[in-house]
């Protein structure tokens, strides 16, 4: 009996565990990238001796290249020739071919009931497949690599109910800035975000995915959907293993937050927190030097689909510049069979090899002193992709690409026929 | 004794240590920029035994452990915050960076002021208005890891996780 974070943790111990226990599990599959992983292995290095010591398992354990690919500086380069000698001597395949939160998954690595820890805060992002996933920093990561282990404190709930339709324009984006306007950026701490209602049942893995990414912007431990018959379809192909389909039992939640989204239009979350939350007609006047469609909230197939359409047989405006990231390599060259890629190129746009970009502002178009950006990001604090002086304001694809058109924020809908 | 340093709330691990500098495992390079993007002169004036008072959710935003890192570095000997974003909050005390949650500290003490803490006891005194404020009590188990020094040298002593 318990909400699904405590269904998960009750499944992995074998005895029902109750929101409030500090437990000890076995963890399904550990990651980390090429930002953390230095950290990581120095925290593995301590722990198991200099030499010598052996991950838990180098199957489940997953070391992807994201934040800086391909080396941009030689610092970088250097970190990632240390960590490829990592790899090497413990038998972990490192991949590179996009963000982390997409790679994970598309891989196979996330299952339902299973639990994930990842040296990324956005490792979150897996609740969508109905795993329990959250970020830890670098000690906790090298720990769980040598031990296989990692100690929690089980979560109290908040129950997110969505319910009515989304109007034309209006995306599972604008759906997750507005649940951290009214949650706050703190208001979820320490506790896991259930999605649930209508609106989440009907929606795709990759909406799941946006929605769940973004439950750390509210100071949660994860965000998680509860698995059904859209997550087994995804997962076919991709998880051979067998997988419990766990489901909140006769929940009870610290609360139930219930949004209709039906009444819902484009918003903004303008610099420098997350949850300065406007629509978007009361910031359409703001230029915009640079519009980015990308990152793990909003790097996928349909999120580029959406930007695509808008794109069309349009260019952008002449002082506003777009980069586009894929999440991934599937993604990439799904989109480059379906033509958006040559659509974004065609329009103006640089299209940059699957990977963060400039989301933590190293490389890839990074923002110089004064400038603005919109992004399809989950952060938009001071200094994150660049300057600290730039300001970044956050958007669904379809609000960044009618930016890119217009030079200034755009409500998407006017572009939508 | 040291210097407060106080800071108000959501301070994210963004303008604790900048993507743009934390390419790097050398804790002294990451000191040099603790905090850049919101106290410039922080890293030039911090001194060994300084402390840092925030408000709500300090440490917000991204995992790196980069951010507990580089306050460590600089010789910060405890954070006080009202509250802590749950990443950063573990990963300090992983690594054996003191944090304390205590509302009534930072709401009576002033930037520039003086303070010192009594870690075991959780005891906070502002040195420059005399008063005496207590931090709220650890959960058994992180305070096991926090007496050990992090987490590695708890399971070095426990022999594993447990």
């Amino acid at each position: 009996m318990g909400t699904l974070a405590e269904e998960i943790f009750s499944h992995k111990l074998g005895r029902p565990v109750n929101a409030g226990e500090i437990v000890i599990v076995d963890v399904d599959h550990v990651m980390s990238h090429d930002t953390t992983s230095p950290l990581a292995i120095q925290a593995f290095r301590k722990l198991t001796g200099e030499r010598g010591g052996r991950v838990f398992d180098s199957a489940r354990a997953h070391i992807v290249f994201d934040h800086i690919v391909p080396a941009a500086t030689v610092a970088a380069a250097t970190l990632q020739r240390d960590i490829r000698v990592f790899a090497r001597e413990q038998g972990i395949q490192i991949l590179q071919e996009g963000i982390c939160h997409q790679v994970m998954p598309e891989r196979g690595f996330v299952a339902p009931g299973e639990i994930i820890v990842g040296a990324d805060s956005h490792t979150c992002t897996y609740g969508a497949l109905g795993a329990f996933a959250t970020g830890m920093g670098s000690t906790d990561i090298g720990v769980a690599y040598a031990t296989g282990r990692s100690w929690f404190r089980v979560p109290e709930t908040i129950n997110v109910r969505l319910t009515g339709k989304l109007q034309p324009g209006v995306y599972v984006k604008d759906v997750t800035l507005e649940l951290v306007r009214r949650i706050g950026v703190d208001g979820a701490n320490y506790r896991a975000l259930e999605y649930s209602g209508p609106l989440v049942e009907s929606l795709s893995i990759s909406e799941r995915f946006t929605l769940c990414n973004m439950a750390i912007e509210m100071g949660a431990k994860t965000g998680l959907v509860a698995p059904d018959a859209t997550t087994e379809a995804w997962l076919r192909g991709r998880v051979n293993r067998s997988y419990p389909m766990l489901q909140p039992q006769n929940p009870r939640y610290e609360r139930v937050v219930e949004v209709d989204v039906s009444d819902l239009s484009p918003l903004i979350a303008c610099p420098p927190d997350v949850n300065n939350v406007v629509p978007v007609e009361q910031v359409e006047h703001i230029r915009i030097d640079q519009v980015f469609l990308g990152t793990c909230t909003n790097g996928r197939l349909d999120d580029l689909a959406i930007a695509a359409s808008i794109l069309r047989g349009r260019t952008i405006h002449p002082t506003t510049r777009m980069v586009v990231i894929p999440a991934s390599r599937e993604v990439y060259l799904e989109a480059l069979r379906l033509g958006y890629i040559e659509t974004f190129i065609q329009a103006g746009a640089s299209v940059g090899t699957p990977g963060c970009g400039p989301c933590i502002g190293r490389h890839f178009g990074v923002l110089g002193p004064g400038e603005r950006a919109l992004t399809t990001m989950n952060r938009n604090f001071t200094g994150r992709m660049g300057d600290p002086t730039a300001e970044i304001y956050l958007g669904s694809p379809a609000t960044v690409a009618a930016t890119a058109i217009t030079g200034h924020i755009t409500d998407p809908r006017q572009f939508l026929a | 004794m040291g210097r407060i340093w106080k800071l108000g709330d959501n301070i994210n691990t963004d303008v604790i240590i900048p993507g743009r500098y934390n390419v790097t495992t050398d804790r002294a390079q990451l000191a040099k920029y603790c905090l850049c993007e919101i106290l410039p002169e922080f890293a030039q004036q911090v001194r060994q035994g300084d402390i840092i008072m925030a408000g709500h959710n300090f440490g917000c935003g991204s995992s790196r452990e980069h951010a507990p890192a580089a306050i460590q570095a600089s010789g910060v000997k405890a954070v006080i915050a009202r509250s802590f974003a749950r990443i950063f909050y573990r990963n300090a005390i992983n690594i054996g960076l003191p944090v304390l949650i205590c509302e009534e500290a930072v709401l009576n003490s002033e930037d520039g002021q003086e303070a010192e803490v009594e870690l075991e006891q959780g005891l906070i005194t502002n040195l420059t208005t005399g008063q005496r404020f207590q931090a709220q009590p650890l959960p058994p188990f992180i305070a096991r890891i926090v007496e050990a020094g992090g987490i590695i040298e708890y399971i070095r002593r426990e022999g594993t996780l447990r």
